[in-house]
C-alpha cells in the first residue's frame, strides 16, 4: 500500500504515529510543533484516537504515560521549551520505563523563529538516558516514528523524536506503508516499576543504567547512523539530522569526504572512532548545540586529530544551520547572487491584528500607569508579547510561561510598586494559577491583568481552557479578595472609566486581578 | 530539470496558497518538491517567505542555498529586496506592484518600483488591478502564481483540479474566477518574459506592460514590439500616462510609425 502523501515534517511524524496504532495524542501548542498534534486531531474521530489539547506539556506527558501504563501507544508533541515544563515527568519516566510504546516528539527552534531560546532537546534525551531519533527528512520522519514504537516497547523506555523548525515546517512527499492496529488495554500486574519510592527507584535506575550498553549497541547498528567513505581523506565530516541534506546540497550530491551521519542517539562512539581512524581532521556540522563535538573533544581533544565545528568558530555557535554556512565551513566558494537594488530594506516585524483587544488594554494600562512615568508591565508569552514594540511599549519582560505573575510578585517583595503583570488566558491555565495562588496567599502587592481573548491565539487559535466565567471562578477559587477582582471589556472608547478601575487596583497594596475579556478577532473570523 | 523559487510577501497575502498550488501541481506531474514555510510569529502582518524547490530528481536541502534561486516571486514589491542574496545571476524577479505600507519607514514612492525595474530581469504585475477587474480583489496571490507559470513546467489548465479542490465548495463561479485571474497573470508573465528574452530591459518592458490592457497582452507580439521600443513614438508612449490601450496590431503600428 505504498501511497504518497504531501506532508509537513510534523505531519509525517503524526501519520507515522497513527499508522503505528496510537490510541492517544497529547500536547500543548507551540511553534514549530503545533501541526503534529493538529494532524492527529483532524483524524482522531475516524481513527478512534483520544486527541485533546492538555493544559500544559507536563500534563500532556503524564497523560501519555498513563496511556502507556495501560498498555497502549501514544504520541506527545511540544516545542523545545515545553520539555522544560514536562521535564519532571519525562526524566522520571526514563526510570519507571514504559509499558505501551511512548514517543515524545519535541520540536527545537534553532534560529529562534518563534521562541525564547534555541535549547537542544538531544541533551534532555541524554540526561534521561533514553534513545533519541533525529530524522533528516520527511520520509525518515514517517519511517522513524513507526519504528520508534517498536524500539520503545522492546526497551521499555520512552523514545524522543527530535525535530527542528526546517523539517517540522517543510513539506515534501512521503511514501506510507500498511498500518498497524491499536493495542489492546494491557495494564501491568506488577506495580513496582511505576512507583518510584526510593526502594523501587534505586532498582529501576540501576536497570536504566544497565541498559545503556544496549542502547549504545543499537546506535552502532542503527540504519540511521551511517558512515560512508569518500575518496578524499584530508578530512571527515560528522553531521546530524537535516544538516546532512545541506552537506549533500553544497557538494551537488557527491561529498568527496568520509561522512558520518547521525540520526540515532546515544552518539555511536564506535562509528566516530572508525571515522577518526580514517582522517586527521573532522568537521562537525551540528544543527543545534555542539553536543557531538563537545563529546569528541572531551577535555583535552583527540591526540593527533583536529576537531573543528562550533567550538572553534568553523561553524557559528548560534543560529540555524544553512547550506551557506555548511559551504563556508567546508571552504567552498560563496555562490554569486544578483545584487539588491536598494541600499536599505526596512524590517517588517509582525504586529497585532487590526482590532486586537490587546492593543486597547495596552493603551488603557499606559494611561493608568501615567502617574508612575516609565513603568511597564511584567508580561508573558502570547500575542500580547508584541506589546514590547512601538507604538505600545507596554511591557518590560517575557521569560517563560507564567513568569509574569511570579516575577511581579518577587519585584513587589523587593518594593517595586506598582507591580503589574499581564498574562493570556491560555498561559494562565498553563502555568499561571500556581503563581497567582502563591501571590494571593502572601497578599503580594501586585495587580494581575488576565487577557481573556477566549483562545490560544499566538499558535493559531486553539481551544483554551480558562475563559469566560470559568476563568472568573478559577480566580475566585484561588482565593482572591472579591473586592479586588474586576472584569472589564477593554475598549479605548471607555478609557476614562477603565483607567480608573485599573489605577485603583494599582494603588491597592495587596493582590488584585483584572480580567480584560474581549475575543480575539481571528477567533471571530474563523467563526469559533 | 530543477526550479527553485523564493516566495515572498506579507502575512495575510496568501503566499502559502501559492505554495499549495505549485506543490500539488508538481506532485500531480510526478515531480519531486520540497517547500519550507514559516508559521507563527511571522504571520501577523510581518514579512513571510517560503522556499520552494521543484525538480525531476530527488531534492536534498529544504532550504535553497544562497545564489541558487531561479526566481523570487513576491506578492509585495519591497519584500523582493529582502531575499536578493538567494537569486542566482540570470534569475528572474516577479513581483506585484502594489505596496503594503504597514511600517512607518516604508520607502517613498516611486523608490521601490524603480528599484525593481533596475534589476536585470524583473517582471512587474498589476495584480491588484487584474484581481479587482475580475471582482476577486483578494486573489492577487493567484494573479502572481499565474504570472510565474510561464517559467514553470506547468500549464494553467493543470491547476484546474487543484483550484477545484481549494475552492470547489464555494461554487463553480469561484473556481472559474480563480482560473481566469491565473490566466490573466499568465499573460503578463509570458508577455514580459518574451520581451526580456528579446533583450528588452526590465524598465522598458515594465513601462510597456503598465501602459497596456493586461487582458489583451499577446506574448507572440513581443518580438515585433522589441524592435520598435527605441523609436520616438514608442518612447513617448512609454513615458505617457492615461488609459491603458489594447495590445494589438494597431498599437504596434502606432508605436512603429
Ligand atoms: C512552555 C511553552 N509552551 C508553549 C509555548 C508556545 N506558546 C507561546 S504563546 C502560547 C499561547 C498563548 O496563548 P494566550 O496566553 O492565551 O495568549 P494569546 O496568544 O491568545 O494572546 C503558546 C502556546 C511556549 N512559548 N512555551
Ligand atoms: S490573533 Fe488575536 S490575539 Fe493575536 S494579534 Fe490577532 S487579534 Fe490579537
Amino acid at each position: 500500500m505504498a501511497e504518497r502523501e504531501l506532508l509537513l515534517g510534523d505531519e509525517a511524524v503524526a501519520l507515522g504515529a497513527i499508522h503505528a496504532g496510537i490510541s492517544g495524542a497529547y500536547g500543548y501548542p507551540g511553534t514549530p510543533s503545533t501541526e503534529l498534534f493538529e494532524y492527529v486531531q483532524g483524524k482522531a474521530q475516524e481513527e478512534g484516537i483520544h486527541a485533546v489539547w492538555s493544559a500544559n506539556e507536563k500534563v500532556a506527558y503524564e497523560e501519555a504515560l498513563g496511556m502507556s501504563f495501560a498498555g497502549r501507544r501514544s504520541v506527545i508533541s511540544m516545542k523545545h521549551v515545553g520539555l522544560n515544563v514536562a521535564a519532571d515527568a519525562f526524566v522520571n519516566s526514563g526510570v519507571t520505563g514504559v509499558n505501551g510504546g511512548l514517543v515524545l516528539c519535541v520540536a527545537d527552534d534553532p534560529g529562534m523563529h518563534s521562541s525564547q531560546n534555541e535549547q537542544d532537546s538531544r541533551f534532555y534525551a541524554k540526561f534521561a538516558l533514553v534513545p533519541c531519533l533525529e530524522p533528516a527528512d520527511q520520509q525518515e520522519a514517517y519511517d522513524m516514528t513507526r519504528k520508534a514504537y517498536a524500539l520503545s516497547e522492546s526497551l521499555k523506555l520512552p523514545v524522543v523524536m527530535r525535530l527542528v523548525t526546517r523539517l517540522a515546517h517543510s513539506r515534501a512527499d512521503v511514501a506510507t506503508r500498511e498500518r498497524e492496529p491499536q493495542k489492546p488495554l494491557d495494564p501491568p500486574t506488577d506495580f513496582f516499576n511505576f512507583t518510584l519510592l526510593p526502594t523501587n527507584a534505586r532498582v529501576m535506575y540501576q536497570r536504566l543504567a544497565d541498559q545503556q550498553p544496549r542502547l549504545q549497541e543499537l546506535s552502532e547498528a542503527s540504519e540511521w547512523n551511517t558512515l560512508t567513505d569518500g575518496p578524499d581523506h584530508s578530512r571527515g565530516i560528522i553531521v546530524n539530522g537535516i544538516a546532512v541534506n545541506y552537506l549533500g546540497e553544497v557538494y551537488g550530491g557527491k561529498v568527496p569526504h568520509p561522512v558520518l551521519k547521525i540520526g540515532q542517539y546515544p552518539v555511536p562512539v564506535g562509528k566516530i572512532r572508525a571515522l577518526l581512524e580514517k582522517v586527521d581532521e573532522v568537521v562537525v556540522i551540528e544543527e543545534g548545540y555542539p553536543l557531538i563535538e563537545e563529546m569528541i573533544r572531551g577535555v583535552s581533544g583527540v591526540a593527533g586529530k583536529t576537531i573543528r565545528g562550533k567550538l572553534d568558530g568553523t561553524v557559528p555557535r548560534c543560529g540555524e544551520m544553512t547550506p551557506s554556512i555548511v559551504a563556508k565551513a567546508m571552504g567552498l566558494p560563496a555562490a554569486e547572487s544578483v545584487k539588491a537594488s536598494m541600499d536599505h530594506v526596512p524590517g517588517r516585524p509582525p504586529k497585532l491584528c487590526p482590532g486586537c483587544a490587546h492593543a486597547d488594554v495596552f493603551a488603557i494600562v499606559h494611561e493608568a500607569l501615567s502617574p508612575w512615568p516609565g513603568l511597564k508591565m511584567f508580561s508573558d508569552i502570547g500575542c500580547y508579547t508584541l506589546g514590547f514594540y512601538a507604538p505600545h511599549n507596554a511591557i518590560h519582560s517575557c521569560v517563560d510561561m507564567g513568569a509574569s505573575i511570579s516575577m511581579a510578585a518577587g519585584a513587589a517583595h523587593a518594593g517595586f510598586h506598582p507591580a503589574v503583570a499581564a498574562i493570556g488566558d491560555s498561559t494562565f491555565g498553563h502555568s499561571g494559577m500556581t503563581g497567582l495562588m502563591t501571590a494571593i496567599r502572601d497578599n503580594a502587592p501586585m495587580t494581575l491583568i488576565i487577557l481573556d481573548n477566549g483562545t490560544v491565539a499566538m499558535t493559531g487559535t486553539q481551544k483554551t481552557m480558562c475563559t469566560g466565567e470559568d476563568l472568573v471562578n478559577i480566580v475566585k477559587g484561588l482565593g482572591i479578595d472579591p473586592d479586588h477582582l474586576k472584569v472589564i471589556e477593554p475598549h479605548r472608547a471607555r478609557m476614562a472609566e477603565q483607567v480608573k478601575i485599573l489605577r485603583d487596583e494599582f494603588e491597592y497594596r495587596g493582590t488584585s486581578v483584572i480580567i480584560a475579556r474581549r475575543p480575539c478577532v481571528q477567533l471571530k473570523r474563523k467563526g469559533g | 530539470m530543477k526550479f527553485d523559487i523564493i516566495l515572498a510577501g506579507v502575512g495575510g497575502q496568501g503566499i502559502l496558497t501559492i505554495a499549495y498550488l505549485l506543490d500539488h501541481a508538481a506532485i500531480r506531474k510526478g515531480l519531486r518538491f520540497k517547500q519550507a514555510e514559516v508559521h507563527g510569529m511571522a504571520q501577523r502582518g510581518g514579512a513571510v517567505y517560503s522556499h520552494m524547490r521543484i525538480s525531476d530528481q530527488p531534492i536534498l536541502s529544504d532550504l535553497i542555498p544562497e545564489g541558487h534561486a531561479d526566481m523570487i516571486l513576491s506578492v509585495e514589491p519591497l519584500e523582493v529586496q529582502r531575499y536578493m542574496n538567494y537569486l542566482r545571476p540570470g534569475g528572474v524577479v516577479i513581483s506585484n506592484d502594489e505596496p503594503v505600507k504597514n511600517i512607518p519607514d516604508y520607502p517613498q514612492d516611486p523608490g521601490v518600483i524603480d528599484a525593481l525595474l533596475a534589476l536585470p530581469r524583473a517582471i512587474l504585475v498589476d495584480a491588484a488591478g487584474i484581481a479587482t477587474a475580475a471582482k476577486m480583489s483578494k486573489a492577487q496571490n493567484m494573479v502572481m502564481a499565474g504570472a510565474a507559470t510561464p517559467f514553470l513546467p506547468f500549464d494553467i489548465q493543470e491547476y484546474q483540479p487543484i483550484i477545484q479542490g481549494l475552492f470547489g465548495a464555494k461554487g463553480d463561479h469561484v473556481v472559474q474566477a480563480n482560473m481566469s485571474v491565473l490566466e490573466a497573470g499568465w499573460k503578463v508573465g509570458a508577455f514580459t518574459k518574451a520581451l526580456l528574452d528579446k533583450g528588452v530591459s526590465s524598465a522598458v518592458a515594465g513601462r510597456l506592460v503598465m501602459r497596456l490592457d493586461p487582458l489583451t497582452l499577446q506574448p507572440a507580439m513581443a518580438g515585433d514590439l522589441a524592435g520598435v521600443l527605441e523609436g520616438p513614438n514608442a518612447r513617448a508612449f512609454l513615458a505617457g500616462t492615461g488609459d491603458r490601450v489594447a495590445c494589438d496590431a494597431a498599437m504596434l503600428e502606432s508605436l512603429s510609425a
